[in-house]
């Protein structure tokens, strides 16, 4: 769950999620290093660091002593599950709850979707 | 090495009048820490104590247990940075700088280098004779280059222009990874500062009223945005620091802790959860109930 008042530290972790499930972050590749992102965003070292302790928790990226942080094996694997997983409650459920508010009946959104997935194979 | 700071039961009278009252605080050390409070809140006040600038009219101030006060040697590793500054006027930016470097065993002569540079400061000109900008960049020149292990910059940085007072935050940044010590910032500018702070220090009306980790205390604001009537129905019962009304709608700032169960109540009944900045916190922590707002 992310809305706008995510603390800073969740939006570093949000971010480096995005760039691994987008492939900018590969598996097994460095990340930049917390000083390298509290310069960069111009923030305490703290607060990047707890956005890495975050990740690191769930498994997303791991630590080479002495030598930084990287991103895991498995993490883009992870991040496509964690995100299928909430496509339907905060993408979809959402768009009907729109829908039904103004007015807008499932069957048209269903030959919508169908409409689109005509065109994208055609 | 870094220096814990303890203040326990602190006051300062200035004349009949409280300038600081009974304020306890311990700052662990090595982290950077902003110090708010509206003018005339004992900002200025609290941090001449803890630079053994002023003595305390009562209470303690301890550095890794030890009183500051003429105490030489732990006042060696305090820095001090005020806007307007504490250095000798007839001196020439060379020689105020020669001087700082006898004063603090850590000082960073190439650091102090490049920082003149960067700000064009000129080397002949005397203190007096700076403007206020000048005078300033000389100021944080020397905070910065001290590494002092408690390095404290009172509104220190207000008189740079805004590419000027970045640049100061950057170096900040950079030498406090470089070389992790205190830091204390106090300021009435929070929004260009606030994410540099891991902790924060609420003064108003000479008692701190409150000590918190930035983040924390941030997650605690919340404003919340919907009709007039969901929004009093869902504010009823937290701590309501301001409100807007347009029309129908109305915006309520609150603070205090929302479980789980309460923001998804305040999302099914469609109401728009926003952050609350630090500056808006303390804008509206400090804001006594009397004003008319």
């Amino acid at each position: 769950m992310f809305d706008d008042r995510s603390p800073i530290y969740l939006q570093i972790a949000e971010g480096i999620k995005n760039d691994i499930v987008s492939g900018a972050l590969k598996e097994e590749e460095q990340v930049m290093s917390t000083n390298q992102y509290a310069a960069f965003y111009r923030i305490n070292p703290a607060t990047a660091a707890k956005g890495f302790q975050l990740l690191t928790d769930e498994g997303i990226l791991y630590k080479k002593r002495g030598i930084g942080m990287f991103v895991s094996a498995n993490a883009r694997t992870k991040l496509l599950e964690q995100r299928r997983e909430r496509f339907f409650e905060e993408v979809v459920d959402r768009m009907l709850a729109e829908a039904r508010q103004i007015g807008i009946p499932s069957a048209e959104i269903i030959k919508r979707i169908e409409k689109q997935e005509g065109g994208g194979e055609a | 090495m870094t220096l814990s700071i303890e203040v326990n039961g602190l006051r300062l009278n200035y004349g009949p009048f409280r300038a600081l009252d009974e304020v306890s605080f311990k700052l662990e050390g090595g982290k950077i820490y902003g110090l708010l409070g509206k003018n005339g809140s004992g900002k200025t006040s609290l941090l001449s104590v803890l630079a053994s600038y002023r003595r305390q009219s009562g209470g303690e101030v301890r550095f890794g247990g030890e009183a500051p006060f003429e105490n030489a040697a732990v006042m060696r590793q305090v820095c001090f940075i005020q806007e307007n500054g504490h250095m000798s006027e007839g001196l020439s930016v060379r020689d105020a700088l020669r001087l700082a470097s006898d004063c603090w065993p850590n000082w960073d002569e190439a650091l102090a280098e490049r920082l003149t540079r960067h700000f064009e400061l000129p080397a002949r000109k005397r203190i007096q004779t700076l403007s206020r900008g000048m005078k300033s960049a000389l100021g944080v020149t020397v905070g910065l280059a001290s590494r002092a292990p408690v390095t404290i910059f009172d509104e220190a940085y207000l008189g740079m222009d805004a590419p000027s007072r970045y640049f100061f935050y950057d170096e900040l940044l950079k030498g406090y990874m470089e070389h992790p010590r205190t830091l204390i910032l106090s300021t009435h500018l929070i929004e260009e500062v606030e994410s540099l702070f891991e902790e924060v220090l609420i003064l108003d009306k000479g008692k701190l009223m409150l000590h918190e980790e930035t983040d924390s205390l941030r997650q605690r604001g919340l404003t919340i945005t919907g009709t007039a009537d969901k929004v009093d129905a869902f504010a009823e019962g937290l701590t309501v620091l301001g409100s807007q009304r347009l029309g129908g709608m109305k915006s309520v700032t609150v603070f205090g802790e929302l479980n789980e169960e309460r923001l998804g109540r305040a999302r099914a009944e469609q109401l728009e959860l926003g952050p609350v900045s630090l500056q808006d916190l303390f804008v509206h922590l400090t804001t006594s109930k009397g004003d008319v707002r």
